[in-house]
């Protein structure tokens, strides 16, 4: 059951640059909010970006996609500078940046992510309907595409902009926080469509705050604390000394259940 | 009012002049209105319209002509130019946006009355009903009039339907729209300035001062009916027109009255009863909703009350006193009530005068209602 990627013709070598971001610097009214980033993200891995609050998260993926002016800095996506490559990339805003009380329904939210595609003054017709439909079925969605978004739970709503995010059809995904608020079973779902896209090859970037799950859910990891800690393979970045680094004195706490945890898995019955 | 006036619509030529120039007016403010509403940006358009009055002014100093068209010109720019202040300010500086925009249209509005009023002590007549503007006359209507709201206004509602998908986008989000490529920036400017026409062509015969009631009250009777923005954004045209052929028609055929305060009144009236009575998000039903769920939950109160007391004296007396029930109760005024209705459903029986028992019917109902593990007393 391989999956029939529209862009399947257009996928790039496993080994090629997802993102490259260099010398960014970001500042509000003279205050830094991200200092001199560098960082290189190959495809196929999902990476978390973990850092304390006002690490400046939010605002690293906000200006990879152009949303936030930099000060400073170039950002690359597969090899080009992201104008370009727009249609290459999806996003998964947090889900409190919009008003989900509008006038709109499920199947109305994910058919907007083919309106890049579609371009100016074009109307979405039964093409875009059926990507839609595809989509909101992998989300597990189908029963409330016809509902007004207002009336779905919080995890409902998350996977409301995951579907979206699929219809876009990118190689590169950009979600902010796409765990908030969800119960577990949700979150496994989540993942299981995040490792989905990975296994074909793409890039999936999340900005993440559970340290507990990032060994768990993701491969690659980004900590941030203004400045980049520490950017790579889980295994070898994500140590007590690099939280340490990111989060200061309150990663005592966290490297020490880390490390519980580490005892248990050895113990061979861990998570 | 008298039913004659609104069959002279069809007969009376002036009438139905008024009537065709409100009703479009009234279409495009509540259809554009709701794209303001949505985007949560309902008082700008008071700032537009009280912005757009130095407007008029300076185009009449100017060109000495009271044509529709170049009135509604000045009007538009004056508004738009209010508009752009507001955001410009906001952006630039750290004055927040009801600050900006309570200046903005204040310092317009005072400019454009003294205009008006140096325009009407120059000693000529040519100047005669430029203070319409302030409150509407619709009776002013001339067919001129309306051949310029109809015009203006079709090509808003055109730029509208054909930028549809865009429009939501930066309605709902505008942040994800960034991301697909479309310029919001310039589509904010492209609603902002479609929202401006609709307002200016209706000052005329609905006024400056309580223009900005077109842009925001159809929109908000219409939210209250719908949950697609497809059907709300033509519902809240056609509550615009509605109350505005009602208004014109009440104030121009028989009092006299100046038009915008009466308009204002219909449009009120139609938001009103749907903020009350439409069915899923009006008030009325929502009450009534919850008074339904509250009785249930107290009539199942009741019920596990009385099985209670049946398993604390079992044995010793046919039916428990409805004044024991009342002192376990929350509320003991709806005891006797709840438990006529359980007894009309024969969950519970009448052992005496005011004794009560619990059915075996009862006892199975409140089972199944707790579920398996409900039997936490």
């Amino acid at each position: 059951m391989p999956e029939t990627s529209r862009r399947a013709d257009a996928n790039p070598k496993a080994d090629s640059t997802a993102v490259e971001v260099a010398d960014l610097t970001v500042a509000y009214r003279d205050k830094p909010v991200l200092w001199d980033i560098d960082l290189s993200v190959p495809m196929g891995v999902l990476m978390a970006i973990v850092g304390p609050n006002g690490a400046g998260k939010t605002t690293l993926i906000r200006s990879i996609l152009g949303l936030v002016r930099p000060t400073a800095g170039q950002v690359r996506i597969l090899g080009k500078p992201y104008a370009k490559q727009r249609r290459l990339v999806g996003y998964v805003p947090q889900r409190g940046s919009v008003d989900w009380d509008f006038p709109t329904t499920v199947l109305d939210v994910v058919i907007m992510g083919r309106y890049g595609e579609l371009g100016w003054i074009r109307r979405p017709g039964a093409a875009e309907r059926r990507a839609a439909e595809e989509a909101i079925e992998k989300v597990g969605l189908t029963d409330l595409a016809d509902r007004q978004v207002g009336q779905l739970s919080g995890g409902q709503q998350q996977r409301v902009f995951l579907a979206r995010a699929l219809v876009q059809d990118s190689l590169v995904y950009f979600m902010d926080e796409p765990f908030q608020g969800v119960d577990a079973t949700t979150e496994r779902a989540i993942i299981d469509i995040l490792r989905t896209l990975r296994d074909e090859g793409k890039a999936v970037i999340v900005v993440h705050h559970d340290l507990q799950t990032v060994e768990e859910y993701f491969d690659w990891v980004t900590l941030l604390n203004v400045q980049r800690i520490a950017s790579g393979p889980v295994d070898e970045v994500f140590t007590d000394s690099n939280l340490r680094a990111a989060y200061g004195g309150r990663a005592a706490l966290f490297s020490r259940e880390l490390a519980e945890q580490r005892e248990r898995a050895k113990g061979g019955d861990g998570p | 009012m008298d039913g004659e006036v609104f069959t002279r619509i069809f007969t009376d030529y002036t009438l139905r002049t008024v009537a065709l120039g409100t009703a479009a007016l009234g279409f495009v403010s509540g259809a554009l209105g709701s794209f303001a509403v949505l985007r949560k940006q309902a008082l700008l358009g008071d700032a537009t319209s009280h912005a757009a009055l130095p407007g008029i002014a300076v185009a009449f100093l100017l060109t000495g002509s009271k044509a529709p068209l170049v009135l509604v010109l000045g009007a538009a720019l004056a508004g738009w130019l209010g508009t752009l202040a507001i955001m410009t300010i906001v952006g630039l500086s750290r004055v927040k946006y009801d600050t900006a925009l309570g200046m903005i249209l204040s310092v317009f509005f005072g400019v454009g009355l003294v205009l008006l009023t140096f325009i009407q002590r120059r000693p000529d007549a040519t100047q005669a009903g430029l203070d319409t503007y302030l409150f509407g006359q619709a009776a002013t209507l001339l067919d001129r009039d309306v051949k310029t709201i109809a015009g203006l206004g079709a090509i808003a509602l055109l730029a509208m339907a054909l930028l549809w998908k865009e429009l939501k986008l930066l309605s709902f989000d505008p942040d994800f729209g960034a991301t697909l490529g479309f310029p919001m920036r310039g589509l904010d400017i492209i609603l902002t300035s479609l929202i401006v026409i609709a307002i200016v062509i209706g000052l005329q015969a609905v006024g400056v001062v309580l223009m900005s009631a077109m842009v925001v009250a159809p929109a908000a009777a219409a939210r209250q009916w719908t949950d697609k923005l497809g059907i709300m954004v033509p519902l809240a045209g056609v509550f615009g027109a509605l109350s505005g052929v009602t208004g014109a028609v009440i104030s121009s055929s028989a009092t006299r009255m100046p038009t915008g305060p009466v308009i204002v009144l219909c449009v009120s009236a139609v938001a009103v009863a749907s903020l009350l009575l439409a069915p899923n998000r009006g008030l009325f039903p929502q009450w009534l909703r919850s008074r339904r769920q509250r009785h249930a939950v107290r009539k199942e109160a009741v019920l596990s009350d009385l099985r209670a007391l049946e398993e604390q004296h079992a044995g010793e007396a046919p039916g428990h006193s409805a004044a024991v029930l009342r002192m376990m109760a929350p509320n003991p005024a709806g005891v006797s009530p709840r438990l006529q209705e359980l007894s009309d459903r024969g969950w519970v029986a009448k052992t005496g005068s005011d004794e009560w028992t619990i059915t075996e019917e009862g006892l199975r109902a409140l089972e199944a209602q707790l579920g398996s593990g409900g039997d936490e007393r």
